[in-house]
């Protein structure tokens, strides 16, 4: 015990003294190149000590590809002895603060040449972007409560965005920015909602996540991820647009755009909600009661009118698309091949989707055009159903008559038998 | 002979012999409570038939690359003028086939018909089995989809499991190390050109013995003298066949036309394994029983294991008329009681594997 705490004490010693030391020493630890079997004094008596920084290191990406402690707390993991490890002299800097902790680890992610040793494809603005961010901006004012490198990447335990035991796997993402965000306490002081990840796991953009889809948005496709930000009102569609290219087009050039901008509407968010974003369907266009257009449309004007046309297209070749694949499901399953129909239900349905996307026209005739021809394409897919469907009535009908003809085989084979064995008189 | 034939049996006669007209005058079948057994091996020999008609009517059309099979099949069951059938027919007489080989194999195995002199009978009759399991097996591939892909992918994992020679069994098989391309038109060639080749040299002997031995009559009907007296093979016993072959038609015509063999979807190779993935119904009780083995038994690996014990077992069917000594004595019990161990065993596994 006298032992343990004497180490202890020295350690501590260590850590005062070498605070001070410099980050001086930075440049020539960003220089240390990896070893394969490095001698890590460090890890060693760490170990013993069963400290949970030297339990979780092995696993982290720096160890894997070969840096050690010193890599970023400086010193020198060569020397079995502790004042020659952890030297100031050699760089040590104990554990570094808040406010040094983007900066350490910009002295290895922001240094290009450094990183093509170990992954060339990997960004290396990371601290610029950090820095145009509501944390970078605010830790630079002097607030330290704010996300630093090591809240959203761990400690010690660091691994590639790409591992599902990251922090910040696309799956995870969420609830790491959730820690701090969903958390009232903690996000009084910034007089900001906390209801984000709530509303996030309600939307459909988390369920096509938890679904597999790991390219569907999580908080960092909108907001950026080492500058973080919220997109604002003016920049939302652009956000929104990165993914939805189509429906950013087609809002530019739509009534709404002019009128909305200078009420101060953000362009996706007023009609799809910002982090609740829940799956669409026609019933979202119109004048029914889910419609989002009676918000502001009422009975008199042209909106109104525009709406309920666009909203009567969609259902008509919605329906007309439904009767043709229960046609084609049909003769399916009774074993008739209709991959020919099922090509043209393919097209009828782009087309059912391209009316979809033109909604954000604002414009009925634009939707009518589709639709018009969605409901030619899906006249063809009907017929392939209805000729599917007499080609299964045609197969039973000659099964029927080929089991007629078997039986009758089958009896008159029957018969000869009998006729051949019967008792001879 | 009725129809004017008779010159020209006499032609034959003098030239050949009198095999066909001993098989057509002479030839008795025993009757006896088990007599309905002999209709199997007929059956079988017809779907057999089924087989090789419909494969050439579909050769005509299938075209054996990875960039072609699967569209080939599409197309020989959309466009082709009644090739839904013959695919249907095909991959139906394929499983029905193996269904009725295997209750004609196990019919003779309880009715003791290996017993001396037909022990050569069996041995080919199980080999033809053998060919049968290996042309379902080459065939299952050639469709290119994706449940056949990843089908074969584990069933030629299988091979490498056999000591010594392993690995190289699986090159060969694959045409290299994975199932690509190579692979599907190595199963090709096996499937129409070797199999057949092997099936129609050992068929002509299985049957040449068939009618040489005569059917077998049960110990117990022999020792009971139950048997009635015996029906001429033509045309009383051939027009009984004859029943049967068309009531096995109905079938698969049936079957093909409500319930019509899937073709799925293309096989990628570079997609992960699908989820339940297992082989034809008649492999699974081996897939099932390699499926449980721990991963080391003995001093060996246990799927090394299990496919040893396959191989010894199978051996050892075969060799079965050498074995039992004694058929109708305390050996053939034996026999017996171990054949509706197997049977209960290869049923057990394949419901388990169904349904796992």
């Amino acid at each position: 015990m006298r032992g343990r705490s004497a180490v202890g004490a020295r350690i501590g010693g260590g850590v005062v003294a070498l605070a001070l030391a410099s980050v001086l020493a930075a440049p020539l630890l960003a220089q240390e190149r990896p070893r394969p079997k490095p001698t890590d004094s460090c890890l060693d008596c760490h170990a013993l000590l069963e400290h949970e920084p030297a339990k979780k290191f092995p696993e982290d990406i720096h160890s894997v590809r070969g840096l050690t402690c010193a890599a970023c707390h400086g010193g020198d993991p060569t020397k079995e002895d502790m004042p020659e490890a952890m030297d100031p002299a050699k760089g040590y800097i104990g554990v570094p603060t808040r406010v040094q902790i983007p900066q350490l680890c910009a002295r290895c992610h922001s240094d290009a040449a450094f990183m093509r040793a170990y992954n060339p494809s990997l960004r290396t603005d990371q601290l610029a972007q950090y820095r145009t961010s509501v944390h970078g901006r605010r830790l630079r004012q002097g607030d330290t409560r704010v996300a630093v490198c090591t809240d959203c990447h761990s400690v010690h335990d660091i691994r590639p965005a790409t591992s599902p035991l990251s922090s910040v796997y696309a799956l995870t993402i969420p609830a790491t920015c959730g820690r701090c965000h969903s958390d009232a306490e903690r996000m009084k002081p910034y007089k900001i909602p906390t209801d984000q990840l709530a509303s996030y796991q309600a939307s459909v953009h988390f369920q096509k996540l938890t679904e597999g889809d790991l390219s569907a948005p999580t908080c960092a496709t909108c907001h950026g991820n080492h500058g973080a930000a919220p997109p604002g009102v003016e920049s939302v569609e652009r956000v929104c647009g990165t993914c939805h290219v189509f429906q950013e087009q087609l809002f530019d050039q739509s009534p709404h755009k002019q009128p909305w901008e200078s009420l101060g509407f953000a362009a996706c968010s007023t009609c799809h909600s910002n982090h609740r974003i829940e799956a669409t369907g026609d019933f979202m266009v119109g004048t029914g009661e889910r419609a989002v257009c009676v918000t502001c449309h009422t009975e008199y004007d042209n909106g109104w009118s525009e709406a309920k046309q666009i909203n009567a297209k969609l259902t008509e070749l919605d329906a007309a698309l439904g009767a043709a694949v229960a046609l084609l499901d049909r003769a399916e399953r009774a074993g008739v091949a209709v991959s020919e129909g099922r090509l043209t239900e393919a097209s009828a349905r782009e087309k059912l989707i391209k009316a979809r996307v033109d909604v954000h026209a604002f414009r009925a005739q634009r939707v009518a055009t589709t639709v018009d021809d969605g409901l030619k394409i899906t006249a063809q897919a009907e017929a392939a159903g209805h000729a599917a469907l007499a080609e299964l009535a045609f197969r039973r009908k000659g099964l029927g008559l080929s089991l007629l003809a078997i039986a009758f085989v089958v009896l008159s084979l029957w018969l000869l038998i009998r006729h051949l064995e019967r008792p001879q008189a | 002979m009725a129809l004017g034939l008779e010159p020209l049996r006499r032609w034959y006669d003098e030239r050949f012999g009198h095999f066909f007209s001993h098989l057509v005058e002479k030839k008795q079948v025993p009757r006896h409570r088990h007599t309905l057994w002999y209709y199997l091996g007929g059956m079988t020999l017809f779907l057999f038939f089924v087989q090789v008609v419909t494969g050439i009517l579909l050769l005509l059309y299938y075209r054996p690359s990875p960039g072609e099979a699967f569209e080939s099949v599409q197309f020989i069951m959309t466009q082709v003028r009644f090739g839904w059938l013959i695919r249907g027919l095909h991959a139906w007489a394929a499983n029905l086939l193996i269904l009725t080989a295997m209750l004609h194999m196990f019919s003779t195995y309880f009715l003791k018909a290996y017993r001396p002199p037909r022990e050569l009978t069996w041995v080919s009759g199980c080999l033809l089995f053998f060919l049968f399991l290996a042309f379902g097996f080459s065939g299952y591939l050639l469709p290119w989809n994706e449940l056949a892909f990843f089908a074969t992918k584990v069933g030629t994992e299988m091979m490498a499991a056999v000591p010594l020679i392993g690995h190289w069994l699986l090159t060969v098989f694959r045409g290299g190390e994975q199932v690509t391309g190579a692979t599907l038109t190595r199963f090709f060639g096996f499937h129409v050109a070797i199999l057949p080749l092997l099936t129609t040299a050992v068929l002509a002997h299985h049957l040449f013995f068939v009618q040489h031995f005569g059917m077998s009559v049960p110990p117990g009907v022999e020792r009971s003298g139950t048997a009635r007296p015996p029906m001429p093979f033509f045309p009383n016993f051939l027009l009984r066949d004859l029943m049967g072959w068309y009531i096995a038609l109905g079938v698969l015509a049936a079957l093909a036309a409500f319930d019509p063999w899937e073709l799925g979807v293309k096989a990628d190779p570079f997609a992960p394994t699908p989820a339940g993935i297992r082989p034809e119904w008649y492999f699974l009780f081996m897939f099932q029983t390699l499926k449980l083995l721990p991963a080391k038994l003995l001093w060996i690996e246990g799927e090394q294991f299990g496919v040893l014990v396959f191989g010894a077992a199978a051996t050892l069917w075969v060799l079965v008329p050498f074995l039992d000594r004694n058929p109708e004595g305390r050996s053939g019990r034996l026999f017996t009681f171990a054949g509706v161990v197997i049977v209960v065993y290869i049923v057990v596994m394949s419901i388990w594997g169904l349904r796992g």
